[in-house]
């Protein structure tokens, strides 16, 4: 299973959890799985997250596959001006 | 699928060269058309009028008097728009949203800062619609206003947002609150690393907003026709972002609204949102003619984001040897009139330069009566990192280590791990650390009342969606047709380099422009550094892409397996050992009988580029502090930076110069100032002082080289970075010239005269 970690920003919707595991193919299975653990946290999911899969970040990459024994980080996005 | 691809290391005749830059002559010549250059036959010009209160309730608007003036021809306010409910949407500088954006572009309830809009008028000329405004009454109920943001976070604060409660606090808080937001990112055990140092040092700073400075106000032209569709001329750093923006706020089909980009005379962030270009599309709308607007500077400094201004709290410690055990942070940023600041990437660019155990930083985003703030170059970051390196170098001063020296000790390198989650990957930080302490400028000797200091920075960049197309014209030359708009910053030059590189033609043969959104699929805003990163990865896809037709094309011709044709300096060659040796063909020998052969030869690429690479400098500069005058002289100045790869060192040198310049203009000069009342005070360049060409030295340059493995080119985007340092750098090297620490910006002559006389008086005390 993916090792899934998440910035401490996110914990006020996570009621505090920070980190699991899960068995997801991508980001896209990933966020859905996300939303429906933690319903306060689908805003933020839908919006303003990048995910770090092994070291690379993605921005709106929901396909991006995820393998079993990826390490994925959830934290804001970034642009710039 | 998104999109990444490896670099790749080969000998290059064109990327890394000089050319001129394709819109040069028009730009020197004063040919090249500006959005206020465009004009249609019938047109109107359209203005508007502006809240004269920087919080007021709206309780009634009467446009009759105006609407009946001979030459005006269409008005709107609020009821001209639609209400949004709560959506968002990416823009420059994070998410937008749209419930904000149309009370921001047009004020419903309540006007929220002093150059909010409240109508508009077009007319047959501009003084028809100016008198018009004047005859517009509106009916105001002045409120309780706020401008400071400590001031807006205390709980008796006059509030902005009946309706809003901070978010990112648990419970849910009982009371509404100007704090939008609060944010924590934290890693370790900040406690224990505290304990563990020897030297604690905690100071707090304060910083205004600042604006963008782009020489060319906002102006756009606009034109809707019977049939429903709209066309739009407009300076903007994101066409598509700016036609699916006004789409929303006008509901309207996406399709039906052309946007074509203007040349910019630059943007900074300051271009990334809606301002005026709805109002021209619904004036047009309602008065079936073409509507112009172009925005006076002062509404450009009234209506229009600046970066947000801070308060910063910063508390460091660190071991004798100049470990850092612990970083602690609390940056409260204004998002102006709603929420939506920078403070989230700020608190992510805070300590990243550093590999830290135990790290908190706490961000706030703040609504006071501003305007909205927009992104302006690495937003937030320069912010922060005012604080945080202003802290390092007093640790290092009062360790008596060598200020690179001590941010060598403790450099993020490929590896770290950030507080806020990945880890970074390949990385230049170390190096320009390293080629800073080599710079002669490093070593130099100091004059009277000169001081040297040193700052660094980091940036994330980005890459995202992108769009471009190549046409193999018929004479060989070459049509490259590019969605991110070239800021100024000589982009599209680069992205006609790197094709000419892979077509192997001469860089004169390609020649790039910029395509409206009709002519590609979605580009977003050219912002964070991804300008060549990404449409760079487009443009090289579409060359590929090409060269693999170009192949097909010559191996059906002369009769060959495809797989016994390579590309090679611009032609079609026999590969070695192939069967059927055949004549080569150069690409205009191809071109000339596509037509005949097949059809026209093109290559195009949509994607969504991933694999940014992070950016980091290092700024060394010498100051010399008049004590009587407290003026602050850059005596020199040295920017090193790693790009990955510069494509145009010339164009990468202007970005770190540019970016530079705006960051010592910010630190030495630029401030809003508001009056009691609310009301800016200095909305004009003669009062609001941006750095000029006589009060700089020239800024020397050093690239650093460190490709990214994300890129073909190993292009990582350079301009934002450059401005994150100078603040700081600029107060070290003062504290290092007369002994005292500046920790208020902007840096001008009366504040650091006050400086001066508060130490003379603390001197004078102690003896």
């Amino acid at each position: 299973m993916a090792t899934i970690s998440l910035s401490s920003n996110l914990i006020p919707y996570t009621c505090g959890d920070t980190g699991f595991e899960l068995e997801v193919a991508n980001v896209r299975q990933l966020f859905a799985a996300l939303g429906e653990r933690y319903p306060g946290l689908q805003t933020h999911l839908d919006n303003d997250i990048a995910v770090a899969i092994d070291g690379e970040i993605y921005q709106d990459a929901l396909l991006q596959p995820i393998l079993s024994n990826s390490e994925v980080f959830l934290f804001p996005k970034v642009a710039g001006g | 699928m998104s999109t990444m691809m490896k670099y790749e290391q080969k000998a290059l005749k064109v990327v890394g060269t000089r050319p001129l830059r394709p819109d040069g002559v028009d730009k020197v010549t004063g040919r090249a058309r500006y959005a206020a250059d465009y004009n249609l036959p019938g047109q109107l010009i359209g203005k508007v009028l502006r809240s004269p209160h920087a919080h007021a309730r709206i309780k009634s608007i009467d446009t009759s008097a105006a609407e009946a003036l001979p030459g005006v021809k269409a008005v709107v306010t609020r009821e001209d728009f639609p209400d949004l409910p709560v959506e968002y949407a990416a823009s420059g500088e994070l998410t937008i949203n749209f419930h904000d954006v149309t009370r921001n572009m047009m004020a419903r309830e309540k006007v929220f800062y002093d150059g909010h809009p409240v109508a508009a008028v077009a007319a047959i000329s501009g003084s028809i619609a100016s008198k018009a405004l004047k005859l517009i009454k509106v009916d105001y109920e002045v409120l309780p206003h706020v401008i400071d943001v400590v001031e807006a976070m205390r709980p008796d604060a006059p509030l902005l947002h009946e309706e809003q409660y901070t978010e990112g606090v648990t419970p849910k808080p009982d009371r509404p609150s100007n704090v939008a937001k609060r944010m924590v990112f934290a890693r370790g055990d900040l406690e224990a690393g505290f304990k563990q140092a020897d030297l604690i040092v905690e100071r707090e700073f304060n910083t205004k907003p600042v604006h963008q400075g782009y020489i060319e106000p906002q102006a756009c032209l606009a034109s809707y026709t019977e049939d429903g569709q709209a066309e739009l001329w407009t300076a903007t750093q994101g066409h598509f972002v700016f036609r699916a923006q006004c789409a929303k706020v006008l509901q309207m089909d996406v399709s039906k609204i052309r946007v074509t980009p203007t040349e910019i005379g630059g943007g900074f962030g300051g271009k990334n949102n809606i301002y005026n270009e709805p109002l021209a599309i619904a004036l047009s709308r309602k008065s079936h003619r073409p509507v112009k607007m172009v925005m006076t500077r002062e509404e450009v400094f009234r209506a229009t984001g600046p970066t947000s201004g801070a308060n910063v709290k910063v508390k460091m410690g660190c071991t004798r040897d100049g470990r850092i055990t612990a970083a602690d942070a609390e940056l409260n940023f204004q998002a102006g009139a709603f929420p939506g600041s920078s403070v989230a990437m700020a608190s992510m660019c805070t300590f990243t330069r550093y590999d830290l155990a135990n790290v908190r930083v706490v961000g706030n985003d703040v609504t006071v009566n501003r305007p909205k703030v927009a992104a302006y170059r690495a937003p937030g970051a320069p912010i922060a990192v005012f604080g945080v390196e202003s802290v390092i170098d007093e640790m290092a001063k009062r360790l008596g280590i060598d200020p690179i020296e001590f941010r060598l000790k403790n450099a993020a390198r490929e590896g770290t791990r950030t507080y806020y989650g990945p880890t970074l990957g390949t990385i230049g930080y170390v190096e320009t650390l390293e080629r800073a302490k080599a710079h002669p400028n490093y070593s130099a000797p100091l004059g009277p009342n000169q001081g040297r200091g040193v700052a660094t920075g980091f940036w994330f960049n980005i890459g995202n969606e992108t769009s471009a197309a190549l046409n193999v014209n018929e004479d060989g030359t070459v049509t490259l047709v590019l969605g991110t708009v070239d800021v100024a910053g000589g982009s599209r030059a680069s992205m006609a380099m790197m094709v000419a590189e892979e077509l192997g033609i001469d860089v004169d043969k390609v020649r790039p422009i910029i395509g409206d959104t009709s002519s590609l699929g979605f580009n977003f805003i050219t912002a964070g550094s991804r300008g060549t990163f990404a449409s760079g990865m487009a443009s090289v896809l579409t060359a590929r892409q090409a060269i693999e037709k170009l192949r097909q094309r010559v191996a059906r011709i002369r009769e060959v397996p495809v797989d016994d044709v390579v590309w090679k300096d611009g032609w079609a060659r026999p590969a070695d050992g192939c069967v059927k040796p055949f004549a080569p063909m150069s690409l205009a020998e191809i071109a000339k009988v596509a037509g005949k052969t097949g059809g026209t030869i093109a290559g195009h690429a949509e994607i969504n580029a991933q694999g940014a690479g992070p950016g980091f400098g290092t700024h060394i500069v010498d100051v010399e502090v008049d004590r009587l005058t407290g003026l602050i002289k850059i005596v020199r100045y040295t920017v090193v930076q790693d790009v990955g790869k510069a494509i145009h060192p010339a164009y990468v040198e202007g970005q770190l110069q540019g970016g530079t310049v705006q960051g010592i203009g910010w630190a030495l000069n630029e401030e809003y100032v508001y009056g009691a009342d609310g009301v800016l005070q200095n909305p004009g360049f003669l009062d609001y002082r941006v750095p000029v060409a006589s009060d700089m030295p020239f800024i020397d340059t050093v690239i650093v080289e460190v490709p990214n493995p994300n890129h073909p080119y190993g292009v990582r985007g350079c301009g934002e970075v450059p401005i994150i340092s100078p603040m700081a750098a600029i107060a070290n090297a003062v504290e290092s010239a007369i002994g005292i620490r500046l920790c208020e910006q902007p840096m001008s002559p009366p504040r650091v005269l006050e400086a001066i006389e508060a130490d003379k008086a603390r001197s004078g005390a102690r003896a």
